[in-house]
This record gives C-alpha cells, sequence and structure tokens, in this order.
C-alpha cells in the first residue's frame, strides 16, 4: 500500500496517507481501537472501499487495473459474524465461490468437504443449515468458505471478535495451524491487541484518525513500542507477555522430589521420589500441593490446573515462569511431550534465563542496527 | 330462518351448479378477476420493492404511495372509472390493482431491508454481482415476508372483487348484487359464504407454497 487515504466526502478522514508491506505468506494483523480505520484498510484491498488517494499494488499490479470481481474472488473474505447464507446448506454455503468461478457441482462440493474437514468441522454438519450451528462453527464454516477456491490472499475482519474467549482461542490455534499449511498471504483486522500478538508475524497497531503508529513483529512491539500510545494500546504485562517468545529449552533442569497429588500421607511422609522417566508423571499436574517440603496440608486435589506443567522446547519462558507461580513451592515441573516428569525447575533459574534471554534479544538488535548502518 | 338455513337451501339447490349462472362458472370468473388483478399488481410491485429495498433507497416515496392507494376507496374508484372508461374488464382492474399493490410493495421493500446485512457483505466482498446478490442472497431469505404481503393483497382481491358485478361483470359478487335487488338473501348468504371460502382456499395455497418455496434453512424447521 503506497500512501492510501481514505476522506469521505462529509469530510472524515477515515485513513490518512498508509503506507504497508504486506509480506507474502504470512499473517499481517491490523489492529489499533474502534474507529482507527483498520476496518476500512482491509476494505480497500479488496475494494469494497475506493481509496481517494495512493494506490495499492498486489504483486507489483495495481489492484484496480482488473475487474473488482476478478480482484474479488482472488481473495477470500471473512467477516465477524461469518455472514453465512442462511438458506443453503453449510455445504452450499463453502461451495459458493468455486459454483460461481463455474465448477461443477459434484467437484464443488467434494472440495467444501475437504475443506469442512481442514478446518475441524464434522462432516455430518453438510447437510446442516447454519442456523442449526454454534458461533464457533458458523465462524470455521466461514473460514472455509473463504478458503474455497484456494485464494492466495484471505482478508479477515474481526472473524472472532463475536464467540466467547474459550472458542476464540480454539479458533485461533486452528487459523495457526492452517496457516502453517497453506501459507497464505493473511490480512487480519482486530481490536484485540492479544489476538495481535499472537496470531501476527506483523503487526501494525493504527490509532485513531487513520494513522499508522508502528509496524513490528509482535516481540518488537513488546520490547520497544514506538510511543506512548503504542504503549498504553499495549495494555499492562508488557514484560511477562514478551516472555512467550523466549522459548524454554535452554532451562536447565534439575532433579528434585516430586509426588503426585493424590498421594497418601504416608507416602509424603517418607517421600520417594519418582525417578524421572516414571510413568505415574502423568499425574504431576496435580502434585504441587503436595509437593510441599514440609508434607503438610495435603488435600486429594480437584480437577488438575491447566497448564501447570512445562514442556522445555515447546513451551515458552512464559509457560515455566508461570507454573513456578503458580505452584506453592516455586518450581516448576517440567515434563516431556507424552507427559513423564523430566524434572523440575526453579523461579530462580528461570529469571536468569529470561535475563540471558533479553542479552540475547538487546545483541540482536545491535546487529541489526549495525547491518542498517 | 338463520344463515345456516340458507347456505343449505343455496347449495342444495341443483339449479345453482351448473348454467352461466351456476356454481362453477361465477367461480372461475372470480378466481380469473383474481389472478388478473394480483398478477398485475405483483408485476408493477415486486421488481420496484425489490430494487428500492436492495439499494435501500426511495422509503419514503414509496410508503407516500401505498398509503394514497390505501386511501382511494375501491367502490368509489370503479364507479369513477367506469363512468370514464365506460363497461369492461379494465374499469374492474384498475381498482383492484390499486388495492392490491400497496401491501405487495411495502412488504417486499420491508423484506429487503430487514435482511441481514452480513451475508449480504460476504457476498460483495467474495465477488458476487449485484443482481446474483438480490436474487441468491437476499431473496431468499426475504421470501416469507415477500409472500405474506402477496397473501394480504390476495384475500384482498378476493373479497373485493365482489363489485365487479356492480357494473355488470360476473364472479361471485354476482350473487350478492343480485339476490340484494332480488331480495333473495338465500343467494346473498350464498356468495358471501362462497367468497369466504375462497379466501380461505387462497391462505391455504400461500401457506402451502410457503412451505414448499422457502428454505428450512429460513424457515428454521
Amino acid at each position: 500500500m503506497e500512501s492510501v487515504t481514505k476522506r469521505y466526502p462529509d469530510g472524515t478522514v477515515a485513513v490518512d496517507r498508509l503506507s504497508l508491506e504486506i509480506p507474502d505468506r504470512s499473517i499481517t494483523v491490523l489492529v489499533g481501537p474502534s474507529g482507527c480505520g483498520k476496518t476500512t484498510t482491509l476494505r480497500m484491498i479488496n475494494r469494497m472501499v475506493e481509496p481517494s488517494e495512493g494506490t495499492i499494488l498486489l504483486d507489483g499490479e495495481d489492484i484496480q487495473r482488473q475487474p473488482v470481481t476478478t480482484l474479488r474472488r482472488s481473495m477470500g473474505y471473512v467477516i465477524q459474524n461469518a455472514g453465512l447464507f442462511q438458506h443453503r446448506t453449510i455445504v452450499d454455503n463453502i461451495a459458493t465461490v468455486p459454483r460461481m468461478l463455474g465448477w461443477g457441482k459434484q467437484k464443488a462440493r467434494a472440495r467444501a468437504a475437504e475443506l469442512m474437514e481442514r478446518v475441524g468441522l464434522d462432516a455430518a454438519l453438510a447437510k446442516r443449515y447454519p442456523y442449526q450451528l454454534s458461533g464457533g462453527q458458523q465462524q470455521r464454516v466461514g473460514v472455509a468458505r473463504a478458503l474455497a477456491a484456494d485464494p492466495p490472499v484471505l482478508l479477515m475482519d474481526e472473524p472472532f471478535s463475536a464467540v466467547d474467549p474459550v472458542v476464540r482461542k480454539g479458533l485461533q490455534d486452528e487459523l495457526l495451524r492452517i496457516q502453517d499449511e497453506l501459507g497464505k498471504t493473511i490480512v487480519f483486522v482486530t481490536h484485540d491487541i492479544d489476538e495481535a500478538i499472537k496470531l501476527g508475524t506483523m503487526v501494525a497497531v493504527m490509532r485513531t484518525g487513520g494513522h499508522l503508529a508502528q509496524y513490528a513483529p509482535p516481540a518488537e512491539l513488546l520490547s520497544s513500542p514506538a510511543d506512548t500510545f503504542v504503549e498504553d494500546f499495549l495494555g499492562g504485562d508488557r514484560g511477562i507477555r514478551r516472555l512467550s517468545f523466549f522459548p524454554s529449552g535452554r532451562l536447565e533442569l534439575t532433579t528434585g522430589p516430586v509426588i503426585p497429588l493424590d498421594a497418601t500421607a504416608e507416602q509424603i511422609a517418607a517421600p520417594t521420589p519418582l525417578p524421572p522417566g516414571d510413568r505415574r508423571g502423568r499425574q504431576t499436574a496435580r502434585l504441587e500441593r503436595a509437593a510441599r517440603p514440609d508434607g503438610r496440608g495435603h488435600q486429594a486435589g480437584p480437577a488438575p490446573v491447566p497448564r501447570a506443567t512445562v514442556r522445555p522446547g515447546t513451551d515458552s519462558l512464559r509457560v515455566a515462569l508461570d507454573c513456578a507461580v503458580l505452584s506453592p513451592t516455586g518450581w516448576a515441573v517440567a515434563v516431556d511431550t507424552d507427559g513423564r516428569v523430566t524434572g523440575v525447575v526453579s523461579q530462580q533459574t528461570i529469571g536468569e534465563a529470561i535475563r540471558s534471554a533479553h542479552a540475547a534479544g538487546r545483541d540482536d538488535e545491535r546487529d541489526d542496527e549495525k547491518v542498517a548502518g | 330462518m338463520n344463515v345456516l338455513n340458507f347456505v343449505n337451501a343455496f347449495f342444495s339447490d341443483s339449479a345453482h351448479w351448473h348454467g352461466y349462472d351456476g356454481i362453477p362458472a361465477r367461480l372461475g370468473e372470480h378466481v380469473q378477476y383474481t389472478l388478473q388483478a394480483l398478477l398485475l399488481a405483483a408485476a408493477i410491485g415486486l421488481p420496484i420493492g425489490l430494487v428500492t429495498g436492495h439499494y435501500g433507497r426511495g422509503g419514503n416515496a414509496l410508503s407516500l404511495v401505498a398509503t394514497a392507494g390505501r386511501a382511494l376507496p375501491s367502490f368509489g374508484l370503479l364507479v369513477l372509472m367506469t363512468t370514464l372508461l365506460g363497461f369492461g374488464m379494465l374499469p374492474v382492474m384498475i381498482p383492484l390493482v390499486v388495492l392490491a399493490v400497496p401491501p405487495i410493495l411495502v412488504t417486499t421493500y420491508e423484506a429487503m431491508r430487514s435482511v441481514d446485512p452480513s451475508p449480504v457483505d460476504a457476498a460483495r466482498g467474495m465477488g458476487m454481482h449485484e443482481s446474483r446478490i438480490l436474487f441468491q442472497v437476499e431473496l431468499p431469505v426475504a421470501l416469507p415476508l415477500i409472500l405474506s404481503g402477496l397473501r394480504s393483497a390476495a384475500i384482498q382481491i378476493v373479497s373485493t372483487a365482489t363489485i365487479a358485478a356492480y357494473v355488470s361483470l360476473g364472479g361471485l359478487g354476482r350473487y350478492i348484487v343480485d339476490g340484494l335487488y332480488q331480495r333473495n338473501y338465500e343467494k346473498v348468504v350464498g356468495g358471501a359464504t362462497l367468497v369466504a371460502v375462497l379466501a380461505l382456499v387462497t391462505l391455504a395455497l400461500f401457506w402451502a407454497v410457503a412451505r414448499v418455496a422457502v428454505s428450512p434453512g429460513v424457515r428454521r424447521r
């Protein structure tokens, strides 16, 4: 996008001289408070809104040069409430664009069935109507419909805003998984900064009046916000949240007494440490209370605390720290991918890991500056 | 003598079942007037309602026309048209069409306006042509309301088409007008009963059409 401006006839400027380079095959998130022009920006890409000034280039070619319907058919479009056609079945909803492109009915339906599987929808839903689906399922159908003709570009306008947080998290994870498989160029609009940081390869923070406040990868956004607006918009816990971008793979584990939370009083009195690799480590999700050094206050635990163990290598330092903080002893329990205990790690060790990760980050930045200089 | 006796006497008289003044012939004429007027009114009301509703413009002008149409008394219009145009089909059709256009026009417009805008936005965003959006996205969802407009128009025509008899045309109104003139109340009640039954049949027909034409996804059943 080169210096794009949208001015409405009444003089309101929705987007002001915005220049943005959106990288191929990655997720670019436009984020900002309501009225910052993020949706207008998105809608200019498929010409639902025509810019007043400036040009938008797609692979080096001005998008004004091709017929508007051709342009739109080469871009998937997902909107907030999914916008499904309620008179059509799920499978026919998904097959809409292929049918428009002249595919045969059989081929289009086969493609729709394939996409239902891809977005995690049960094939039994194919013949249902939209009103019979939950909000999260409808949104999956919306994504499937946008992907149906395999467009290289996907435009998503607050697609997950209308669903509850648990479903939203599921949809976000699903989107990241689909993106891993398909590698589309996705432009994603949201007002939720956490969503932006989670999904974005690049994040464009916009401010009221259609100005671009900062355009950076999420880790950089958290470590060095361009100004106070971006800093305020990022909200609290910036430091903690940044830990999500530090891997926990280099944490040094030590062996220590680890007892299942449902252990009997005798076991606690005479702790026999679970040897690393013990299968019973699956229960470690519930062990924190029992691991208290004095061995008292044990109660049969309720359901395991989610994420109470850390998987070094897979999880970030943020998860490790979270486990350590949640644990009454201050020790996080590390497990491998099968859930077996591999060791424990203290808050202090995690703290040192954070410090060295920060130092490494600063070195990288210095290197960048040298290259730039 | 009560009404039921009149009805019984009217329908059991075999003289009422054949000939040019028989029930089948009069019913046929009445249905014919109704269909003609309804088709004309739909030909005027539906396209205007669909297009104005789709673009969301002209709603005020539309309600003005509709109110004016409703305010015109059908009987007065009939007499006026007959004095202006002479006897014939046209002076009868005009008041019936004027009667039927407003409900069709207004409900069609409102039906199109009440369609959820997000599927329309999605359809436009995926590169669907405007005409296709109108017919394949908005119309199927607006259909139940549009049909209800057509239905109320049809029922109003069925009951008002009786006035055709005043200007020496046929239809079920013939029995009512002639019966009153001849002080043959059996005939009046019989004619009125037939009109009422025809209105109910019309209602049932529209219900059946809605069952077939409206997608289960819109009916939500």
